[in-house]
Formats: C-alpha cells, sequence, structure tokens
C-alpha cells in the first residue's frame, strides 16, 4: 500500500509545488506569532524546494510532466505544464526563498516589529506561491492570477521596510505593477478573442492561421510592454530601484533572486512558446525592441550604479544592469545566447541575494547601508564582507565565478553571430562592474572607522545569518567550476524553446 | 615517472596558502623545501600533455612539458627557494605567501598547454604579485599596487578578449604558435594581436613599460627580488613559444633596450636603476625572439635564465643595503665597502654578469642574441645591441656599485646583512661564476642544441673593448653623472657609430614623448569621467526618482509607439 501512496504523492507534485504554499499563508497568520509562523514558512518553503527538485529530475528524465488540475482536461481546465525551462526556474525560486527564510530569523526580528511578523510570513508565502503559480502553470490567464497574488503580497513586504519611504516605494510599485499586470491581462484577452482558448500550447496551435491581424499584433505590444514593466527592463524600470532598497533585508534578498527571474521566464514563455520563435523573432523582429533596450539598461544602469551612495540602491542599478545582460542574451535568439541568458537567471539569483544578504548582515550590525558606515568593516566583520567580496567578484565575471560562466556564453554567442563589437560592450561593461562594487571593497578593507561610530563597534554578524549567505557564496564558486547542472540544463532548455517555435 | 599527474606550480600555490598556519621553523622548510620539491616534480613532467581535463566544452591541458618549459621552470624554482631564503629573516608573512602562490602561478603558466589554463594562472600570478608589492605596508606601495593591479587586470581583459576571438575563430584552445596568424586576417588575426598585446603588457613593452619602474621599487627589500623574475620572463616564455620571429618584437625589444638606459641614467634611487635595467634586459630577449632563429631563440631563453639570477643577485645586494640603511638614493649612499664586504662584493659580481664580463653568465647568453642578429645580416639590430651593452654597463655595471659602496664615503657604517641574505647573495654570485665559466652546463639544457662558442679570442676582445671604453667613459663623466639631471654623456666616447646628437635626441623625444601621451591621456580621462558623472551622478536626470505618474505616462508612450511601430 505505501508503495502507491508514494507513487500517488510523486504523481501530485505539480500540485503540491503550488497549494503547499498557498495553505501555509493561513497557517502563518492563525499561528499568530512571529517565530512559529517563521517555522512554519521555513519548512513549507524546503519541501517547495524538495519538490522542484523532485520535479526537475522528473523532467530531465522524462521529458514534458502535464498535469490536469482538477481532472478537467485541457484544453478546457487548467493544466500544468513543466518542461525544462520552468522546472529550473521553480528550482530557483523555491531554492533562494528557503535560504534567505533562514537568513529572515534574525533580520525580520530586528527589521518588523513583532505583531507583524506573522502576517509578514504570510504574506512571503503568497508571494512565493504567487512565483511558483506563474511559473509551472500552462493556462495564460492563470499567470495572470497568479502574478497578482505574488505581485500584491510583494507591495506588502517591500511597504515594511523600517523607513516610512517604505511606504512611498511599494505605493509606487503599486501603481507600476498594476500598471503592468492590467497591460499582461489585457493581451491575454485580446488572445482570446481570437483564438477561444487560454491554454498556452492551444495557443501555439490556434495563433498562426490569425498571426496577420491587427489584433495579434496589439496583444503582441501590450505583453511586451506588460512583461517589460515587470521585470524592469529600461524604460519601465523607475519602480525597482525604490522597492528594492526600502523593502527589509530578507526580502531584498528574497525578490531581488526570485522575482525579476519569474518575470523574464514570462517573457521567454509567451514569446518563444505562446507565439512562437519564429513569428516573434522570425516575422515581427521582436529582438530589435528588446536587444536596443537591453544594450541602454546595462550601459546606463551601470553607470548609474557607480555613483549610488546607498549601497542597496547601487545593487539594485546593477541587478536592472543584470536583467539588461539576461535580456540580451535572449535577443541574440540562437542557444548559446539563450543559454547564456537562462543560465544567467540562476547564476544571478546566487549572487544578488547573497549580495543583499551581506548588506543585511551590515544593517543588523551596524543600522545603515550608506558607504560611509562600511568603514573599516573588513576588519570588523570579515565573514559577511568576505562574501560581499566573492559575490561581487562574481558580478564583475572573474574566472572560478558563476558571473564568469554567464558571461562566457553570452560573448561567445555574440561572437557566434559575429557581433563582436557586443562581445567588446560585455567587457567593458563589466569593467564598470568592477567599480561600483571596488568602492564598496575599498571603503570596507581600506579605511577606518571614525571613533565613536557604529561600525567602530560592528561585531561579526550571527551565524544564522551567516549560514545562507555562505551557502549561497559556496554555491556561487561552485557552479562557477562544475557548468553540467545548470548550463546542461539550459542548453536544453533553450532547444526546447527554440525548437518550439519551428 | 612517467605516471606524475599533478601540475608543478599547484605545489607552491598550495604552499603559499597554508603557510600561514606554521610556526617558524615550518615556514622555513615550506619555504626552501617545496621549491625544490617543484623543482624535482617538474624534471618528471614528460614531453607533450600529461595532465588534461574537462571544462565546458572545451579539453584543457592543465600540464604540458618540453625542454623550453623545463628551462624555465627549473631557473623560477631556483629563485623562489633563494627569494625565499632571502625574505625568511625579514619579510612579513603575507608577503612569504603571495611569493609562493605568485611563483606557483608562474610556474603553472610556464607548464599551461591550452590558452585557458594559461589565462587563469596569468590571472592568478597578477594577483599574487600585487600581494607581494602590497605586503611592503607603506602608502606609496598601497598606490603603486593599485596602480600595478589595474594595468594588469586591463592585460588580463586584453588577453582574454583575445583568447575568446582566437577560440571563437578557430575552435581550438590550444597554445602553440601564433605568429603566422597575425598576418591572417579576420577574427583570427585581430584574436592573436590581442593575445600579443595582453603577452607584451607583461613583458614592460611601450607604450606601457612605465608600469614596472612605476611599482617594483615600491616593494619591500626581499619583495623587488622576487618581483624581478617572475612576471616578466612568463611573458619572454609565451613570448617564445606563441610569437617568436614576428619582426614587431625586433623593434619593440629595441626600443625597450634604450628606454631602459636613458632611464636608468637619469635616476637617483638605486633600485629605480635596477628596474629600469629589467625593461633593457627584457628587451635583449625581445629582440631575440623577434629575430626568431634557433640561436637567438635560445639567446633569449638562455638570457632569461641567467638574467634571473643575476638581476636578483643585484637586487639582492640593493635590498640588503636598503634593509640595513633605510636609504635608496645614491646621492645618500656610499662607501658601504668599508662594513659591508660581503654585499659589495656579491652585487660587483651581479654587476659584471649584467655587463656580461666574459666569465659571467651574462657574457655566455647576450652574445647568443647578438649572434643571432649577425647571422640573418640584421646589421643594424647587432650595432644597436652592441651600443646597448655598453650602455648596460654604464648604468647597471657602474653606476650600481660606484655610488652605492665606492663613490664619497656616506659616513653610514651599516653591518653586514642577516645571515639568510648572506646565503642566498652567496649562491646566487657563485651560480653566476660558474655559468660563465662553464657554459656547457646551461647550453644543455637549451630548447635546441647549441651550435656556439662563447670563448674565442675575437668575442672576449671585443667585449672587453667595450667595457674597457665605457668604463672610461664613465669615470670621465663623472662629474655629470654625479648630478644625475643630465644624460648629456658623450656616447661616442664608447661607441662612436651612434652619436651624441642622436643619443640626445633620443632621451629627450623619448622623455618628452612619453610625458605627452601621459599628459594627455590623463586629462582625456579626467574630463571624461567629470562628463559621465554629469550625466549619471547621483543628481542627474537620469539617476533622479521619477514620478509615479512619469513612469507611468513613460510606459503608455513606449506601448503607443510600439503599437504603431507593428502596424506600420
Amino acid at each position: 500500500m505505501s508503495g502507491s501512496v508514494a507513487a500517488d504523492l510523486l504523481a501530485q507534485l505539480a500540485a503540491i509545488q503550488v497549494i503547499l504554499p498557498l495553505l501555509a499563508a493561513p497557517v502563518c497568520v492563525l499561528t499568530g506569532r512571529g517565530g512559529r509562523a517563521w517555522a512554519v514558512a521555513l519548512v513549507v518553503s524546503w519541501c517547495a524546494f524538495l519538490t522542484a527538485w523532485g520535479l526537475l529530475s522528473q523532467v530531465l528524465d522524462q521529458g514534458v510532466i502535464r498535469y490536469e488540475l482538477g481532472g478537467w482536461a485541457a484544453p478546457w481546465g487548467i493544466e500544468y505544464r513543466i518542461d525544462e525551462i520552468n522546472s529550473f526556474v521553480l528550482l530557483i525560486v523555491s531554492g533562494v526563498s528557503s535560504l534567505a527564510l533562514i537568513f529572515a530569523r534574525t533580520s525580520v526580528a530586528r527589521e518588523v516589529p513583532e505583531e507583524k511578523r506573522s502576517l509578514f510570513y504570510c504574506a512571503w508565502m503568497l508571494c512565493l506561491t504567487g512565483l511558483l503559480g506563474i511559473t509551472i502553470t500552462g493556462d495564460a490567464f492563470n499567470v495572470f492570477v497568479f502574478l497578482e497574488i505574488s505581485s500584491l503580497s510583494t507591495y506588502v513586504l517591500v511597504s515594511l521596510g523600517s523607513h516610512r519611504r517604505a511606504l512611498v516605494s511599494a505605493f509606487r510599485y503599486l501603481v507600476l505593477g498594476t500598471v503592468g499586470a492590467t497591460f499582461i491581462l489585457i493581451g491575454v484577452g485580446l488572445l482570446y478573442a481570437m483564438t477561444g482558448t487560454l491554454n498556452m500550447v492551444d495557443l501555439a496551435e490556434r495563433i498562426p492561421p490569425v498571426s496577420q491581424t491587427r489584433t495579434v499584433y496589439a496583444a503582441f505590444a501590450f505583453l511586451a510592454v506588460g512583461i517589460g514593466l515587470k521585470m524592469a527592463l529600461f524604460p519601465f524600470h523607475a519602480w525597482l530601484p525604490g522597492a528594492y532598497a526600502e523593502a527589509p533585508s530578507a526580502v531584498t534578498a528574497f525578490i531581488a533572486g526570485a522575482s525579476t527571474k519569474v518575470a523574464v521566464y514570462v517573457l521567454l514563455r509567451f514569446y518563444f512558446t505562446v507565439f512562437g520563435a519564429s513569428f516573434a523573432f522570425g516575422e515581427l523582429r521582436f529582438e530589435l525592441f528588446l536587444m536596443p533596450l537591453a544594450l541602454i539598461c546595462i550601459l546606463i544602469m551601470s553607470l548609474i550604479a557607480v555613483y549610488q551612495n546607498d549601497i542597496k540602491r547601487t545593487l539594485a542599478y546593477s541587478s536592472l544592469a543584470q536583467i539588461g545582460y539576461m535580456v540580451l542574451g535572449i535577443s541574440l535568439v540562437s542557444v548559446a545566447g539563450l543559454t547564456g541568458g537562462i543560465v544567467h537567471l540562476f547564476n544571478h539569483a546566487l549572487m544578488k541575494s547573497a549580495l543583499f544578504m551581506s548588506l543585511g548582515c551590515v544593517f543588523y550590525r551596524v543600522g545603515s547601508i550608506s558607504l560611509a558606515s562600511l568603514e573599516g568593516l573588513g576588519r570588523r566583520m570579515p565573514w559577511t564582507l568576505g562574501a560581499f567580496v566573492v559575490g561581487a567578484l562574481s558580478l564583475v565575471g572573474v574566472p572560478m565565478t558563476v558571473g564568469f560562466v554567464s558571461k562566457w556564453y553570452l560573448i561567445f554567442a555574440a561572437i557566434d553571430r559575429g557581433w563582436w563589437p557586443l562581445a567588446v560592450f560585455v567587457v567593458l561593461t563589466s569593467l564598470i562592474a568592477l567599480a561600483y562594487v571596488w568602492r564598496v571593497v575599498e571603503v570596507a578593507y581600506f579605511r577606518t572607522a571614525r571613533e565613536g561610530s557604529a561600525q567602530a563597534e560592528a561585531v561579526e554578524a550571527p551565524v544564522l545569518m551567516l549560514v545562507p549567505l555562505w551557502m549561497l557564496v559556496a554555491a556561487s564558486v561552485y557552479f562557477g567550476l562544475d557548468t553540467s547542472l545548470t548550463v546542461g540544463v539550459a542548453e536544453r532548455a533553450a532547444e526546447t524553446l527554440l525548437g518550439s517555435g519551428r | 615517472m612517467s605516471g606524475f599527474a599533478f601540475p608543478p606550480g599547484l605545489i607552491l600555490l598550495f604552499g603559499g596558502l597554508v603557510l600561514p598556519f606554521f610556526d617558524s621553523n615550518g615556514r622555513r622548510i615550506i619555504v626552501l623545501g617545496l621549491p625544490l620539491v617543484t623543482l624535482w616534480a617538474l624534471w618528471g613532467v614528460p614531453d607533450g600533455p600529461s595532465v588534461t581535463a574537462r571544462l565546458l566544452e572545451y579539453e584543457i591541458v592543465l600540464v604540458e612539458g618540453d625542454r623550453l618549459s623545463r628551462l624555465f621552470g627549473t631557473i623560477f624554482t631556483l629563485m623562489a627557494a633563494a627569494g625565499g631564503l632571502f625574505a625568511l629573516s625579514s619579510a612579513r608573512t603575507v608577503e612569504l605567501c603571495a611569493s609562493m602562490v605568485y611563483a606557483g602561478a608562474s610556474i603553472g603558466v610556464i607548464f599551461a598547454g591550452d590558452l585557458i589554463t594559461l589565462f587563469v594562472f596569468w590571472e592568478l600570478m597578477a594577483v599574487g604579485s600585487t600581494l607581494v608589492l602590497w605586503s611592503a605596508g607603506t602608502v606609496t606601495a598601497y598606490r603603486a599596487s593599485m596602480r600595478y593591479l589595474s594595468i594588469h587586470l586591463l592585460g588580463g581583459v586584453v588577453l582574454m578578449a583575445g583568447i575568446a576571438a582566437w577560440v571563437a575563430a578557430t575552435g581550438e584552445i590550444q597554445f602553440g604558435s601564433m605568429t603566422g596568424a597575425l598576418s591572417a586576417g579576420g577574427l583570427k588575426a585581430a584574436g592573436a594581436w590581442l593575445i600579443l598585446a595582453g603577452f607584451l603588457l607583461n613583458a614592460g613593452a611601450p607604450p606601457l613599460s612605465a608600469w614596472l619602474p612605476d611599482a617594483y621599487p615600491e616593494a619591500s627589500p626581499s619583495g623587488m627580488v622576487t618581483l624581478s623574475a617572475f612576471t616578466t620572463k612568463t611573458a619572454v616564455y609565451v613570448l617564445i613559444v606563441g610569437f617568436a620571429g614576428t619582426e614587431l618584437l625586433i623593434w619593440l625589444g629595441l626600443y625597450m633596450v634604450f628606454y631602459g638606459i636613458v632611464y636608468a641614467l637619469l635616476e637617483n634611487d638605486m633600485r629605480r636603476i635596477l628596474a629600469y635595467s629589467i625593461v633593457n634586459q627584457v628587451g635583449f630577449m625581445v629582440t631575440g625572439i623577434g629575430i626568431g632563429t634557433v640561436m637567438s631563440l635560445n639567446g633569449s631563453a638562455a638570457h632569461a635564465f641567467t638574467h634571473i639570477i643575476y638581476k636578483a643577485l643585484l637586487l639582492m645586494s640593493a635590498g640588503a643595503v636598503l634593509h640595513m640603511t633605510g636609504r635608496r638614493k645614491c646621492s645618500d649612499l656610499g662607501g658601504l665597502i668599508q662594513t659591508m664586504p660581503l654585499t659589495a662584493t656579491c652585487g660587483i659580481v651581479g654587476a659584471l654578469a649584467i655587463s656580461s664580463f666574459p666569465l659571467t653568465s651574462g657574457f655566455i647568453s647576450k652574445s647568443m642574441i647578438s649572434q643571432g642578429a649577425l647571422d640573418q645580416h640584421l646589421t643594424f639590430v647587432w650595432f644597436a645591441l652592441a651600443a646597448a651593452s655598453a650602455g648596460v654597463f654604464l648604468h647597471a655595471g657602474i653606476k650600481f656599485p660606484w655610488f652605492v659602496f665606492f663613490q664619497k664615503d656616506s659616513g653610514l657604517r651599516p653591518a653586514e646583512p642577516p645571515m639568510g641574505m648572506r646565503v642566498a647573495m652567496v649562491i646566487f654570485a657563485a651560480l653566476c661564476i660558474i655559468l660563465g665559466v662553464a657554459p656547457g652546463m646551461l647550453y644543455q639544457i637549451l630548447p635546441a642544441p647549441v651550435d656556439y662558442v662563447p670563448y674565442t679570442g675575437e668575442h672576449v676582445v671585443a667585449q672587453l673593448q667595450l667595457l674597457l671604453f665605457s668604463g672610461l667613459a664613465f669615470f670621465a663623466l663623472l662629474p655629470l653623472m654625479k648630478r644625475t639631471l643630465t644624460i648629456s654623456l658623450d656616447w661616442d666616447w664608447c661607441y662612436r657609430r651612434l652619436g651624441p646628437v642622436l643619443a640626445r635626441a633620443l632621451g629627450s623625444f623619448i622623455l618628452s614623448a612619453d610625458r605627452i601621451f601621459r599628459d594627455a591621456f590623463l586629462s582625456l580621462l579626467r574630463r571624461g569621467l567629470e562628463e559621465v558623472r554629469a550625466y549619471y551622478g547621483p543628481d542627474s536626470i537620469a539617476a533622479q526618482t521619477w514620478t509615479t505618474a512619469a513612469m507611468v505616462l513613460c510606459a503608455v508612450i513606449a506601448l503607443g509607439l510600439y503599437l504603431i511601430l507593428l502596424y506600420a
């Protein structure tokens, strides 16, 4: 009997992936206390991570998993459809959430008042539900529903930041996020009007006969701008620095690693699977929309990052630039380029979460993360700043870190197409990254703190914060050396995405 | 021992990393023992690829041995041992560790069989050497190390771009001769040129030669000894493998030869004199590589070997003086032979060797390069090299020992340096003379069989004449040299073929060209950075917080524009 129970459970993995965190959200509220809510969230998040791991290995073994929700057959019912690309993103999202939750315990205890903590973890669970749901579903309207779940909970999480400015940032994010979601809804609605279906695979089959209509063109444009807003591509980026900088440290580590990645995934899904590569890129030349924005995004955001005094803002602008790199990889529309973009999804999640966590440690001890407050911390908090240095090296793309692997594939893809000013561009902008992280290293290691300042008395951060931080750092070195998992999956995903359009 | 499968460079690399965890006795054993273990290991490396691994989609060759790499490996390990011995008594732990990592990385480069391995060790070398500089612990050393690091990271980026282009064009990561590809055109040529540029930067070639004399003299007394050996000679090695016979290298090499001489003659700081002299000596080797015949390549390799020994010896002697007196300006020193006879003797042996005095190691190696030029009927090159030999004798052979150990009595009465320093100096001084007396020892491990006899009557007499006259010139011009303000040496005195006008013009041309180039570059850079700040600084439009309305408006306009574009 037990064997068949396990087999039943295994067959329901796809549903468990989303239901578990969804159910955990009200449980968090019911516990009423921060510590218990945290424990619930942590356990559920790790379960979600194991589930994602199980799904990924199942996909790698047996190919695409299709799961019909409630037994309603597609295209009428909602179908979960899991292939290489979204199982990979599921793994990233649940992994970052699990590590950030370990980190959150101590960090949140300082930044969020006790009476709000159970609600905080409830919002976190909802956000996780939303992000996993967007990724796993094979239904275009379902994407919108989960997008709203994750966005609304993210607004709440951002607004819990320790300054009152957090409220303004959350409101700005709310307005822009809603506009983006609305555009996506309009896009999906227009497609539904033309095809009468919402199932993605079904859409992919039914769009070609009607593809030369203005309605489909309009859907194309609405989705492009809507998703652009969600993933903060230039010029739709302006909400992001405020939201990242003002959110509680643990939340920044989570959403920086997970939520924009999911938006990039949505872009891949709609334009490669639903519209199909040959229509979106072959006919409508979507890359001509993406690539200029990506290039401007990388250059301008990197330069702005150099001059920020709030290091969280520096990293937020750097995240914008990194999204530019991912989009750049996608806009090359080749297996190598897509591989670079997808592998950068993973790699950037590792390094940016690690960097934001190490700033969280600094904030925990010093109470500020302006450049000046980092003076002399290299000696006082060696583990925290050591992790920052490794993450920073990875951001620059130094060999033996994950950042190098992504840049390698991007440069390779650019040269492969014969566009090698683009390769030079990638290398030069990496140098700008060196400039903005070097400022931190210089202040932390080569200046001494003023007498009597908070940083002169700071001690090393608590172990519970350092453990997830160093797990990420170790991963960002490990996956810089052993690329068989990340690049292997990304390559297969890229081939699937390109293949599905032909 | 053909089954030996471990990159020899890693022994020193790991040794450097674990060194801090030992007490002083353990450190002594590691610093002196590991280089010898490495030496044993690298002589066991068979010819051809022996350790391979897979990275991304490439088969990388961590170890590939041949005669040339074993030659360079031998001198690098000897240097690491002697440098370590010299450093043990005075250097900080950081410096000892960094020196070992640095030496290990350069041995890694020497045995790298493919471009990726080479690049990784190349960058490790930059990091190790920067740490060596940094560990001097002074503010000027810190600044110098940052300038040094930025130049080398730039070089690393250029090299990496070159490697990426090369791999994209050829699909191969193997490291072999690229001379032919330089004129091939297309991506392949671009890759080869960028790789060449990356290599040359480390060799101290123009236009960025200045990083070397800028950085090295700021290192600690023992740090500079270590630094002098590895970076530039590793560059010589990769140039021999990759770009032998590239004509451009002849002219770059000659430029370096004269650049080093002109600046060394102008200099007053004893260690800066020796730093310029490194550029000058590497110039000889680069010239030899450019000529590209068996004779000249053998010469360049042999010269790298002997140069490491005598330059380290000179710098040990200068380092000992600095360590004991704390002074480094020629005008503050003098008369030290009275209390430091051993240091002085070793310094003089080094000075004789660098001047290619017969019966010293310099004589048996440098003359091979000249012979290479003569064999190819490159008369101008031969003349230039001969003239430069006289110049070397002036600045390194006489100027350094004369002003430090003789000249007027400065009143300083320092004792001899500690035991370790003395032993290291004596060993290297002995090596200089042994190699000079028995050239066969070196000749038999050179990459190609040697068909050259250094000690013929003609060679010896010609060299002695050259040295005699330039020695005379030095003392005749001593009043001028003392002020060290001018380079109006009458060069025709020491070598009639190079007129004084030319010397002066060349000197002032190099000086002014260098200054104009540098000023223009710096002001351009400063103006550019101001512009960037104006547009992207915290108060600029780009970085200001946008109002919510503006953001939404932007999104709507973008949507409208895109719709129009799609409909059109």
